[in-house]
C-alpha cells in the first residue's frame, strides 16, 4: 500500500492507495498515527484522501476510529474524502458514515475545514 | 449432522412483538393486497410468500437456543435461553411417553443463555436425561444458583431430581459427544464465553455467540479463521454495527455483521447466519441489516460466494 502526505497551508492531507485489509492496516496505522499526533498537537485539520483506496476492512476502519478519537480529544478535526463507491458502501454498512465526517471530494473537504488550505490546494493543483 | 433449527435468536433479553407493531404489519399487508385477487387459500399463501419477511413475519424474541439435528435419536441444543421453553413443548409433543436424552452445549452462563432451564418441562419427567456440556468451571453452580431463593420458587434438586448432569469440556481439545466431534474455543466476553465447532458426517457447524473480536490482534483473527475453516454453517453474534462495536460498545462482548463476513470469507465458510439480534431492533431493522450484509459479501467477495442469512425463531437450515 502506498501512502503519500501533503500539506496545504494549515491542513495535512494523507492519501493511502490500494487495499486496506488485515495485511496492510498495520502499515496504515504506522504511517497515519504519527501524522495524527502532529495534527492534534498543532490543532490543525487532517484530511484522508481516499480516492485511491479500493477496499477497507474492519481492521482498517479501526485505525480510522483511533485516529478520529485522538483528533477529537485534541479538539482538531479528521475527515475522509473522495470515497470510491465500494468503500462508500462499506462505510454505510459499518455505520462509519455516522461516526466520521465524509466529504464527496478532497476539494469539498478542504473548503469545509480551511479557506487557506483550499486556496493552497487550488494553486498547487495541475490545471 | 442434518441441520439446525433456531428456537431463540434475540440477544441479551427476550422481546415480544407489540400490539401496535402487529397492527402496523397488518396495515402494510392489507395495503399490499389492494387490487389482488385473494379468493382461494392458495392465492393467499402465494401473496404472503411474496411479502418482505419484516412485513408478514417476525424475527421473534426468544433468547438463545439452537437445535442441532444430528440424525440420531437424542436431542442436541446450544444454549438454554428462553427459546428452550417452546423447544421443550415441541419435544414433549413429538415423543410423548418415551424417555428422551437432551445434550446441551453452553456458550456461557449469562442470564439470557440459561433462563430457559427452569421452564424446560422435559427435565421434570422421570426417565428423561439432560446432559449439560461446557467449558466453564462454574457451569453447575450458575444453573443451580438461578433457582435459589429469592430468585425462583422451586429449587434445582426439587424440580429435576437428578435428571440434569454436567460434563466439562476442556477448551481446544476435541471431545466425542452426542455422536459428534466437539471442540470449544475461548472467546472474548465478560466472564468468558466459548465458541463450538461440531463435526459429523463430513459436515462442520460453528456456533459462536457473545464473542467480541479485538481487531488489533492478528493472532486472535487467525485463531478464529482456523476455527471457522471450511465450515458449512457459522452461527455468528452480529448484535452491533461495526462502528458501535469498536466505539461506544467496545468491551461489551459482541460483534458485528462486517466482522462475520470477513472471518467467514477468510475461512472459506459456506454459510453465515447472523444471530443474537439487538433487542431494540425491530423486524425492519434486522431485514435491512441482512440486506446490507448480503451486499457487503457481494462487493467484497474474492472467492466462492458466502450465503448469508439472519436467524429467526423457527428458521431451519439444512446442512
Amino acid at each position: 500500500m502506498q501512502i503519500t502526505t501533503q500539506t496545504f497551508a494549515d491542513t495535512i492531507v494523507v492519501a493511502p492507495a490500494g487495499r486496506i485489509d488485515h495485511r496492510s492496516a498495520a502499515e496504515l496505522e504506522a504511517a497515519l498515527l504519527p501524522l495524527v499526533g502532529r495534527a492534534a498537537e498543532r490543532k490543525v485539520p487532517l484530511v484522508l484522501d481516499f480516492s485511491g483506496v479500493d477496499y477497507i476492512s474492519s481492521v482498517g476502519l479501526r485505525v480510522l476510529m483511533i485516529a478520529a478519537r485522538q483528533m477529537r480529544a485534541a479538539g482538531a478535526g479528521l475527515s475522509v474524502a473522495a470515497l470510491q463507491s465500494v468503500v462508500a458502501e462499506i462505510f454505510g454498512i459499518s455505520r462509519f458514515d455516522k461516526v466520521l465526517t465524509v466529504d464527496a471530494t478532497l476539494e469539498d473537504a478542504l473548503a469545509r475545514v480551511s479557506d487557506a488550505a483550499l486556496a493552497a490546494y487550488r494553486a498547487h493543483r495541475p490545471s | 449432522m442434518k441441520g439446525v433449527r433456531f428456537w431463540g435468536t434475540r440477544g441479551s433479553l427476550p422481546v415480544a412483538l407489540t400490539s401496535s407493531s402487529l397492527a402496523d404489519k397488518l396495515r402494510a399487508v392489507l395495503r399490499a393486497a389492494r387490487g389482488r385477487a385473494l379468493d382461494s387459500d392458495a392465492d393467499i399463501e402465494r401473496f404472503l410468500a411474496e411479502q418482505p419477511f419484516a412485513r408478514a413475519g417476525t424475527y421473534g424474541g426468544h433468547s438463545a437456543c439452537v437445535q442441532i439435528d444430528t440424525g440420531g435419536p437424542d436431542h442436541v441444543l446450544c444454549d438454554m435461553g428462553s427459546g428452550l421453553r417452546p423447544f421443550g413443548q415441541a419435544a414433549m409433543a413429538q415423543r410423548a411417553g418415551k424417555a428422551q436424552t437432551f445434550h446441551v452445549f453452553m456458550s456461557h452462563l449469562h442470564w439470557d443463555h440459561i433462563m430457559g432451564l427452569p421452564f424446560f418441562v422435559p427435565a421434570f419427567i422421570p426417565g428423561n436425561r439432560v446432559i449439560v456440556y461446557g467449558s466453564h468451571r462454574e457451569l453447575e453452580t450458575a444453573l443451580r444458583r438461578q433457582q435459589e431463593p429469592p430468585s425462583f420458587p422451586v429449587g434445582f434438586d426439587t424440580i429435576f431430581e437428578g435428571r440434569v448432569e454436567f460434563r466439562h469440556l476442556e477448551p481446544g481439545v476435541p471431545h466425542e459427544a452426542a455422536g459428534m466431534r466437539v471442540t470449544t474455543l475461548l472467546q472474548r466476553h465478560t466472564g468468558d464465553s466459548y465458541g463450538y465447532r461440531f463435526e459429523a458426517g463430513g459436515k462442520a457447524l460453528v456456533y459462536t455467540t457473545d464473542s467480541e473480536h479485538p481487531l488489533a490482534d492478528p493472532s486472535h483473527t487467525e485463531r478464529f479463521v482456523q476455527f471457522f475453516r471450511d465450515a458449512d454453517l457459522v452461527i455468528f453474534d452480529a448484535m452491533y454495527s461495526l462502528a458501535d462495536a469498536i466505539s461506544v460498545k467496545a468491551d461489551w462482548g459482541h460483534s458485528s455483521n462486517v466482522v462475520g463476513v470477513e472471518l467467514c470469507q477468510l475461512a472459506n465458510a459456506r454459510h453465515l447466519c447472523l444471530t443474537h439480534h439487538e433487542p431494540v431492533f425491530d423486524d425492519a431493522a434486522i431485514d435491512a441489516m441482512l440486506a446490507e450484509t448480503r451486499r457487503l459479501e457481494e462487493i467484497t467477495r474474492t472467492g466462492a460466494a458466502l450465503q448469508v442469512s439472519a436467524a429467526y425463531d423457527g428458521l431451519e437450515i439444512a446442512l
